[in-house]
């Protein structure tokens, strides 16, 4: 059986992003912690998409006139 | 800025009519912009300005009148993805390609790591970001965009957003998932990969 907890950056991104519009798992989150202190990439994958987060509401307000 | 004032004050319902009319090439852009259709996109717009002129009273002048509008225009919207839903969510063969493909090998690794973007305030401070984001929203595939709208500037929830189009909450992950990771791509190279990011 595969080790659930260990999963590739392809899978990570899915999990990052598939935060914005699901609450992970518990083995989910863990995996995502897990694999964020061994990789260089998906940390920085991951501050893009924190950044994205904290600009969507803006873009809302921008769009909107709020 | 006058005109704004007086519409405030509840004037005549002629210059509340202009002031909505001339709004509405805005309205008709963000319409589009969600619907992806030029005969829905103008409904709910002329829905909008119909149900704007049948009760200007509702607008107090409590807000930017824009705001208002687009207010209404959120619901309008709703009732046209509803009406035509089958349509709404019908991939096309970009909807469908595999982004993932491209951004990984096949063991799962990145084939170029992503960038450093640094501060996300000194990109949201900035007007033309979101003029960026705005060009970037336009540009997903027809699927992705409508699905990514409906939740970041309709702010619908998941549930309801399956509900509307009668998708499965996996069909949605994977659209959402797919626009996102198309918003960053396009981010870095219009916005975060060019120079005009951090001057």
């Amino acid at each position: 059986m595969k080790l659930f907890i260990f999963r590739n950056c392809r899978e990570v991104t899915e999990l990052v992003l598939g935060a914005f519009d699901r609450r992970l798992g518990p083995v989910e989150r863990l995996a995502l912690r897990i694999h964020m202190k061994i990789c260089a990439a998906c940390p920085k994958f991951s501050r893009q998409a924190a950044l994205m987060r904290q600009a969507l509401p803006r873009w809302r307000a921008y769009r909107d006139g709020t | 800025m006058l005109t704004l004032i007086a519409v405030s004050t509840l004037q005549p319902m002629t210059d509340f009519a202009q002031v909505v009319q001339t709004l509405r090439p805005q309205l008709l852009r963000f319409a589009h912009a969600q619907l992806r259709n030029e005969a829905w996109a103008e409904d709910a717009v002329s829905d909008t300005v119909l149900a704007a002129l049948a009760k200007p009273q509702a607008f107090a002048g409590q807000s930017q009148l824009k705001t208002w509008l687009v207010g209404i225009l959120k619901h309008k919207l709703v009732d046209q993805i509803r009406r035509h839903s089958r349509e709404v969510s019908a991939t096309t063969s970009e909807d469908e390609e595999d982004i993932d493909g491209l951004l990984f090998d096949q063991t799962g690794h990145w084939r170029e790591s992503p960038a450093e973007w640094g501060d996300p305030e000194a990109a949201c401070g900035r007007r033309e970001f979101f003029e960026v984001l705005e060009i970037c929203v336009e540009n997903l595939p027809g699927v992705q965009g409508r699905v990514f709208m409906m939740r970041e500037w309709l702010e619908l929830d998941s549930a309801e957003i399956c509900k509307e189009l009668g998708i499965t909450a996996t069909n949605l992950w994977v659209l959402l998932h797919r626009a996102r990771l198309r918003l960053q791509g396009c981010l870095q190279e219009r916005w975060f990969g060019r120079a005009n990011a951090v001057t």
